[in-house]
């Protein structure tokens, strides 16, 4: 993948990050550049409490930055109000979460629907269950699926709007090495398949090799950030 | 949003009981007020229609006797729209198979045609032919009360001569709607009956030939009702009339008015306390969800979801809760209603019964009840919304517990750890504590007022009829008597004690304010009748001044020690100042005393007598009644134990209906907030709780501490629910209130305990119900669960 400096998905400058947590006070990221560009398989790793949850979440516009801008393509996120963020929830954001985030109450295919009646151009809910492999569990509520289909329902929610980035939050750190791979050959497929810009965070380094990218973040600075020489096929990854 | 939808849809199945709990609290505040409101629509416009199809009278008067020319003149004045003289006259009655006397008004029907005004609606039978001796239509409540009927004599002294009536007819009248004679405090039908007999039968009876001693008018529209009085007054006056008053005093009216006035008060505050606890409920429940929603709710505005889009589909849930309540109240309240109106109906003795539903009455309790539901999800929704999404992503930051009281005092060692977390977990959300220690306290107060009713009946019995009015018999004479009638009755078979008293009717003013009573005249030396002063210890009469009723004493603005102004409405009609010498506490009328020399020379009269308060040896009572019915003198004769059994029917046959209704919602209360709570609480606690199982607690360790806290709240809201439901009483005490009747504000002991009891019990119960669930406590799936 060739970085166009001009062309970027995600450009972050000098942003930091602080959040009162309890009685004390969190620094979560201190003064973060970084850029992602399009179709870039990215993986962010570091250890717990090093930050990279809250970058994501900045990126995904679910948080706001205390200092420093971030920009998505053309459009300032820091600058942006409430409802254009939610906007760009709608529009361009896919997000997969550690623990999945399923409702509890709907079934495979209505999680998905969820998405899919809220956005502009979604695919049908079948098909995007059907690129998780899941299309005869689709009627089955979550406390029916195993933790490794419910991170794939999870996964075909985000991709079903048909997002231009996918952010994951620890989508393997819930599961066994074996279903791990399962749901990262279903990430993995989207950013193929449909290009879309792909950042996975994960303090599991093994799941670097698969990526076009490593970003390493350590006490909410970026400590190291490297390309991929030679990438790893998915079902080789072993942890 | 369909698919928000299902969500929506299946959450409330999951929480069906919570759900179901909260809708029944709606219901019973919505079908409270639909009954209340449909019944009070029903009774106002059932009245109209009966007061306008009978051509009801709006201005009355009487006069001990006046030519028939003077009609004529009265006419004359300004604004009448009809005029109705008559001949009404009361007598003493002897009913087959009634041991004591009773009381007959007899009304004068004109010889041919309906009445002007004040017309009857004959029930059975026929008019009393005006040519025949001693026909008479009765009333309807008195025929069926002493289960005699058309054809049946009845033996009635009149004018001093024994005759026999012949009922021909049963009727009605708007004007006798309550059949109560004024000074009593409710209706007998038994003892007090309402007849109507040809005029010319009447005329002859009582010497009434070209005269009348009863007027009644009807005014235009617009004509000036107390301009219409004082014309009448200077009319009447030189033939000894005692004043006209307007429909607001005519006695059967007032009655209903008032009844009108406290439904109205029950209108009001038993659903505003079951919107509100619905409201907290709602609240609490709501808060709860959204608290285990975090990560949904994150996941939701991840996904794009607006925040608009959030909080309705959250406060549907409340909505959708309320509609429910509100359909179920709704039919409830109809059904309640439509039986209440029909109670009314047969008390009231209306000649019609149409009740329908009113649709306006239900869209506004669907109103209120959408309205109870926004106002208790919009806390709990607003958290929602103000969820930042990121934080939202995180697990809630621990708890911050501090030190309680306990550690402080360096109690910590005596107590066991379980304890300990319930006093933490308190102190840690005392809001939420205190909420739901209000919640529970709201089924408390329900509760005490329930048994408000009844404790304030009884009390009252025991002060009129134990305390004040400890005669046996009550005897009025037909006029104003000799005091060497004392004597007679001295040695009338089996009396005991004889204490006479003179009543004459009066207008007593203070500045801009008056109220027309009587005063009555009392010997210095009473045991049968006292007046107790607000502490209830007795007063004695002073040797000059007046003794007010705490009541009449509010409405004329005065205190111990001023003067008011008495105009004396009969005889020579002398106005005089006097001072006010004493405030008795009464709970029926507006009454005014008298010493009865006192009373004389304010009158510039000697001694006469109106009746007497008669002590009685139950061994003679027949015998006595048997002579009072034949002793022409006597007018009436009110006999207390059957005042105090006909006040216990009748009070008991409204209340009994109204009370039941009341225990039964109270207890939705109660079990509404206790489970609703437990729940809650449970639903917090799982992980903690099940955390505590892991780590080696038992069972029973655990429920302690789930059950504890709720223990703990319950008997918070104990002394809370009796702040609560006293107050409310106090409110109702204050909204039923009127001239004829003030209820005292006592509630038992006993009432006290009682609602403690069923809360508590309605507490255990939805403990033993929560307790169940925990011994299904999933160990291994709470942990996992990240919430």
């Amino acid at each position: 993948m060739i970085a166009d400096e001009q062309h970027f998905v995600f450009r972050m400058r000098g942003v930091t990050k602080v959040y009162p947590m309890g009685e004390v006070e969190v620094h979560a990221l201190r003064g973060v550049d970084l850029k992602l560009f399009p179709g870039e398989f990215t993986v962010l790793l570091g250890p717990s409490g090093s930050g990279k949850s809250t970058l994501l979440n900045i990126l995904g516009g679910l948080d706001r930055p205390t200092k420093g801008t971030v920009h998505y393509r053309d459009q300032d996120l820091t600058a942006a109000s409430d409802r254009e963020l939610t906007w760009f929830r709608r529009e361009a954001v896919g997000f997969v979460f550690q623990f999945y985030n399923l409702i509890p109450s709907l079934t495979a295919r209505e999680n998905v629907s969820l998405v899919t009646e809220v956005s502009s151009d979604p695919m049908p809910p079948e098909d995007a269950l059907a690129l998780v492999d899941l299309t005869d569990r689709r009627d089955h509520f979550p406390s029916q699926l195993s933790g490794g289909e419910q991170q794939r329902v999870a996964i075909a929610r985000a991709i079903a709007k048909r997002p231009d980035v996918l952010l994951c939050d620890e989508p393997t750190g819930a599961l066994d090495a074996a279903t791990g791979i399962t749901v990262l050959e279903a990430i993995n497929r989207i950013n193929l398949e449909l290009g879309t810009t792909t950042t996975v965070i994960t303090h599991n380094a093994a799941i670097g090799q698969m990526a076009d990218r490593i970003v390493r973040m350590h006490n909410g600075v970026i400590a190291e950030d490297q390309r991929v020489e030679t990438k790893i096929p998915v079902a080789e990854l072993r942890w | 949003m369909r698919t928000l939808d299902r969500k929506l849809i299946r959450e409330l199945g999951h929480s069906k009981a919570q759900s179901l709990a909260i809708a029944l609290v709606v219901a019973s505040g919505v079908a409270v007020f639909v009954m209340s409101v449909s019944t009070l629509a029903f009774l106002r416009a059932t009245r109209d229609a009966y007061y306008d199809r009978f051509r009801f009278a709006d201005v009355f008067a009487s006069v001990p006797r006046a030519p028939d020319a003077v009609a004529n003149q009265i006419a004359a004045i300004k604004g009448i729209a009809a005029l109705q003289t008559r001949i009404v006259s009361e007598v003493s009655l002897d009913v087959p198979e009634l041991v004591e006397p009773a009381v007959g008004r007899l009304i004068s029907l004109p010889d041919s045609g309906a009445p002007v005004l004040n017309a009857v609606f004959i029930k059975r039978g026929r008019l009393p032919n005006p040519d025949r001796h001693g026909e008479v239509l009765a009333s309807d409540a008195f025929v069926e009360s002493n289960s005699i009927d058309i054809g049946d004599p009845i033996q009635a002294v009149m004018n001093g001569r024994l005759q026999e009536l012949v009922i021909v007819g049963v009727a009605l009248s708007p004007e006798y709607v309550f059949q109560v004679r004024g000074g009593d405090l409710l209706p007998d039908d038994k003892r007090f009956g309402v007849f109507w007999m040809a005029k010319r039968q009447m005329e002859a009876a009582f010497d009434m030939d070209g005269a009348f001693n009863d007027v009644s008018l009807r005014l235009l529209r617009g004509a000036s009702e107390d301009e219409v009085i004082e014309q009448l007054d200077r009319l009447l006056q030189p033939y000894g009339g005692v004043g006209a008053y307007g429909r607001e005093h005519q006695v059967s009216a007032r009655f209903l008015a008032d009844e009108i006035k406290s439904l109205r008060a029950t209108a009001v505050v038993a659903p505003s306390i079951f919107m509100g606890v619905a409201a907290f409920l709602l609240n609490v429940v709501l808060s709860r969800r959204i608290g285990t929603q975090r990560i949904v709710i994150a996941g939701l505005k991840a996904f794009g979801y607006s925040n608009s889009t959030i909080a309705w589909h959250y406060l549907k849930s409340s909505l959708i809760i309320s509609l429910i309540g509100a359909a179920i109240g709704a039919v409830a309240g109809n059904w309640m209603g439509s039986g209440l109106a029909k109670l009314y109906s047969e008390f009231y003795r209306f000649p019609t019964f149409v009740f329908y539903p009113d649709v306006r009455v239900i869209f506004v309790a669907i109103g209120i009840s959408l309205l109870a539901a926004v106002v208790g999800s919009f806390r709990a929704v607003q958290t929602a919304v103000r969820l930042p999404p990121a934080e939202a992503m995180r697990p809630a930051a621990p708890a911050s517990y501090r030190q309680s009281l306990l550690e402080k005092l360096g109690l910590t060692a005596l107590v066991p750890v379980t304890v300990r977390m319930i006093i933490r977990g308190l102190q840690r959300r005392p809001v939420n504590a205190f909420l739901s220690s209000l919640g529970i306290g709201c089924a408390v107060a329900v509760l005490v007022m329930s048994r408000f009713g009844s404790d304030a009946i009884d009390y009252l019995i025991d002060f009129q009829f134990s305390r004040t009015q400890r005669h046996d018999l009550q005897v009025v004479f037909y006029e104003t008597t000799s005091p060497a009638v004392f004597n007679d009755l001295k040695h009338l078979p089996g009396v005991q004690t004889v204490e006479a008293f003179r009543a004459v009717p009066v207008k007593l003013v203070n500045g801009h304010r008056e109220h027309r009573t009587s005063i009555m005249g009392l010997s210095q030396r009473r045991d049968l009748f006292r007046l107790l002063n607000t502490d209830e210890i007795p007063i004695r009469l002073p040797p000059a001044g007046v003794v007010l009723s705490d009541k009449l004493a509010e409405i004329l603005n005065v205190k111990n020690g001023q003067r008011i102004w008495v105009e004396v409405l009969e005889g020579a009609k002398p106005i005089r100042e006097v001072t006010v010498a004493g405030i008795a506490k009464e709970f029926s009328g507006t009454n005014a005393y008298m010493d009865r020399a006192a009373l004389n020379r304010l009158l510039r009269e000697s001694d006469v007598l109106s009746g007497a308060f008669l002590a009685v040896d139950a061994r003679h009572q027949e015998e006595l009644y048997q002579d009072l019915k034949q002793t022409p003198r006597v007018a009436s004769v009110s006999v207390k134990s059957a005042t105090i059994q006909q006040f216990r029917d009748t009070i008991a046959e409204n209340q009994l209906t109204m009370q039941s209704f009341t225990v039964f919602f109270a207890a939705v209360i109660a079990i509404g907030v206790v489970y609703n709570t437990a729940r809650i609480s449970l639903d917090e606690k799982s992980r903690e709780l099940a955390t505590l199982r892991v780590i080696g607690f038992t069972q029973g360790e655990i429920s302690s501490i789930l059950l504890g806290e709720l223990a703990v709240l319950t008997l918070l809201a104990i002394p809370l629910g009796w702040l609560i439901g006293y107050s409310f009483c106090a409110a109702m005490v204050y909204g039923f209130e009127s001239e004829l009747y003030r209820f005292p504000l006592v509630i038992q002991p006993a009432s006290y305990a009682r609602s403690a009891i069923v809360t508590m019990a309605a507490a255990a119960v939805s403990g033993l119900l929560v307790h169940r669930r925990l011994q299904h406590l999933d160990l291994v799936e709470v942990l996992k669960s990240r919430e």
